[in-house]
């Protein structure tokens, strides 16, 4: 019974990675930009999150705060940098982007030292329901794992209903054509990476309760959450759900079965297999660039 | 060395066109790399030497800034002109690493020949991994060839027969005698330079740099002219590795130790790309350029840890956004030099001397989008 126990905890991790993924799907859907800071910028959030509550905030407010800053991060960074790398070649926003963990990364180190950190949410992160006499949830990963189905079905409600959505979708297709309707496309990117922000740090304050972190936690938050977008299929905001529930299967299942060391190996080769025989992933929706 | 031939018409007479337009032919050289090749001659048998004249830390610092060249010039060739960005080359530093420890230690192969053993190993390796990764594209190609490493980094640390996480002592090398192995690191490491060098140009001067360049600037166009996309690519994927397990297995020799964690770092990759953004894209010349600045830098201010990794950060951004050809850039932007014939140049037949420079070049290498 011990593997229903391994198996529920690997579907709930998967909310976890797909909060991570959410953002990059987004941002990469909008304007084709891979954001290799993505997974730094959602421990920056968390860190954030931390300084808040060092000074006296209480968890939630300073999650909160956090979530608002990072939206503003997002849109000045948009404008202020990431906009006059797009157009040009691919390298340059890889380039970038690279350039952006590093600093973020390194800013962390100097001010945080390469400690490990936690949230406290005060218990809620040990507590557990026990389903049957074998299979418990934890109380946490349970809501992590229906925050993120909240969050995608409100992006993706966003992307399909609204005024903004229906903006975002019109430069993905065709941004020259879009602009010609009258649509500034650099507003509409700034907007797109304040969603990709807010959504990331939300994901970074919940690995942050979830589990200690520290400075460099953010690229294997990346790794995770392209995977999960690869697996899943680009363009669809579900997939990533899948993509990740099936990436936090892997991880837990194999560390039960080979041992604790092997588990993101396991993780990584699922990945692999699934590119090698499902390149565009379960439910691609839109082509790549 | 090839570099005094292409002083010749290139293709000689077949490459000749009459009629309308006023008869010339094509060359890629001029007399300033005839100066080029004779000074760079004289530079290599010069560093040879240093080992000679100089301490053994001095030595060992230079086998440093050997690998650097030799990591900036083989990530240049698959960002800069076959526009595979690629974030994972650590995974093939790594792999020449602990091939250079295999092949020596475990296979008792003498670590001199191992060196070029653990390289060959790495190109092996990325023969069947780049069809993988090329199923990914720009950004995604960058992080799918990030898991790579990481997954070949974990498999290395989780298996005792490679020592761990703690690593292992390369003991044939430490083995020999002090001044045969720093002597030996310090040649094979200039060899390895300078061979990125060449092989990078040879590459370039060839049919195939050609399709490259074409690749980069726009894939779809070349394939339909006939360009075979995924040769070229995975051509250059695999020389790539092949370098950086060269690389990969010098710098081991020189520290005499090899760890998963030092081994298969995303600094690499984070040395590579500031050596490239400084030193400039999709030349050879940049790279150099690039990797003797990062090396000065490093020299005086790696000590500072965090603070220069949070430097080089910035400045990689700045430099990619501000100045994206690079310093090396700037250099051809204002003078129009290029030390390496790479580039093709119109020479009228009328004179047939004149230098290829002072005509309209074709810019094959540099087309801007």
């Amino acid at each position: 019974m011990n593997w229903v126990n391994v198996a529920v905890q690997g579907i709930l991790l998967g909310g976890l990675y797909a909060l991570f993924a959410i953002g990059l799907a987004l941002v990469f859907g909008v304007m084709r930009l891979v954001n290799l800071a993505h997974g730094d910028l959602g421990i920056l959030a968390a860190f954030i999150a931390l300084g808040f509550v060092r000074s006296g905030v209480g968890l939630p407010v300073a999650a909160l705060l956090s979530i608002l800053i990072m939206v503003g991060v997002g849109y000045v960074l948009q404008r202020g940098l990431l906009n006059f790398t797009l157009g040009t070649d691919d390298t340059r926003p890889i380039v970038v982007t690279f350039g952006l963990a590093i600093i973020i990364q390194n800013a962390l180190l100097l001010k945080f030292s390469a400690d490990e950190q936690g949230l406290n949410a005060g218990g809620l992160e040990t507590s557990s329901i026990h389903v049957s006499k074998q299979v418990a949830l934890g109380v946490y990963p349970l809501l992590v794992f229906i925050l993120a189905v909240v969050l995608i079905a409100g992006v993706q409600l966003l992307l399909n209903r609204t005024k903004m959505g229906r903006a975002f979708r019109a430069t993905s297709d065709d941004r020259e054509a879009a602009e010609l309707m009258g649509m500034n496309n650099r507003h509409i990117y700034a907007l797109a990476m304040a969603l990709s922000l807010g959504t990331v740090a939300i994901g970074g304050i919940a690995l942050a309760v979830r589990t200690t972190f520290d400075p460099t936690a953010g690229s294997f938050n990346l790794i995770y959450a392209f995977e999960a977008v690869i697996m899943g299929g680009m363009g669809s905001l579900w997939g990533t759900l899948l993509g990740g529930v099936i990436l936090g299967l892997a991880q837990t299942l194999g560390a039960q079965a080979f041992g604790s060391g092997w588990g993101i190996l396991c993780g990584n080769v699922v990945f692999l297999i699934v590119l090698a025989f499902r390149p565009s992933g379960f439910f691609a929706r839109t082509v790549t660039a | 060395m090839s570099a005094g031939g292409g002083l010749t018409a290139d293709g000689g007479p077949a490459t000749r066109v009459r009629g309308a337009l006023p008869a010339f032919h094509v060359s890629r050289a001029t007399r300033l790399h005839l100066v080029v090749l004779v000074v760079s001659v004289l530079v290599v048998v010069a560093l040879a030497l240093v080992p000679e004249f100089t301490t053994v830390s001095v030595t060992r610092t230079m086998i440093t800034l050997f690998g650097l060249v030799a990591l900036a010039q083989m990530w240049n060739l698959l960002g800069g002109f076959a526009g595979l960005i690629s974030v994972g080359q650590q995974a093939y530093i790594g792999i020449g690493a602990y091939g250079l420890w295999f092949f020596g230690d475990e296979l008792h192969i003498h670590p001199f020949v191992s060196v070029f053993l653990a390289a060959g190993l790495a190109a092996l390796i990325a023969l069947p991994i780049a069809p993988l990764l090329f199923r990914l594209r720009g950004g995604y190609f960058a992080i799918g060839t990030w898991v790579f490493a990481v997954i070949i980094m974990i498999i290395v640390s989780n298996v005792q027969t490679t020592g761990g996480g703690s690593g292992k002592t390369v003991i044939s090398a430490a083995l020999l005698p002090i001044n045969e192995r720093i002597f030996g690191t310090y040649w094979i490491g200039l060899t390895v330079a300078v061979g990125s060098i060449l092989l990078t140009w040879a590459l370039l001067r060839s049919k195939r740099g050609l399709a490259l360049t074409a690749i980069r600037d726009n894939t779809l166009a070349a394939q339909s002219s006939g360009v075979n996309v995924f040769t070229s690519k995975l051509i250059v994927y695999v020389v790539a590795a092949f370098g950086c397990g060269a690389m990969g297995a010098v710098v081991a020799m020189n520290l005499l130790r090899i760890q998963p964690a030092a081994s298969f770092s995303i600094n690499w990759t984070a040395f590579a790309i500031f050596i490239v953004v400084i030193g400039g894209f999709g030349s050879i010349e940049g790279p150099i350029l690039g990797a003797i600045i990062y090396f000065a830098l490093q020299q005086t201010l790696s000590q500072y840890g965090s603070t220069y990794f949070l430097l080089l950060g910035v400045l990689a951004v700045v430099m990619a956004t501000k100045v994206p050809r690079g310093l090396w850039g700037l250099v051809t932007a204002r003078w129009d030099i290029h030390l390496f014939p790479v580039r093709r140049g119109l020479v009228l037949e009328s004179q047939p001397d004149a230098p290829a420079a002072s005509e309209a070049p074709v810019p094959v290498e540099h087309a801007t989008p």
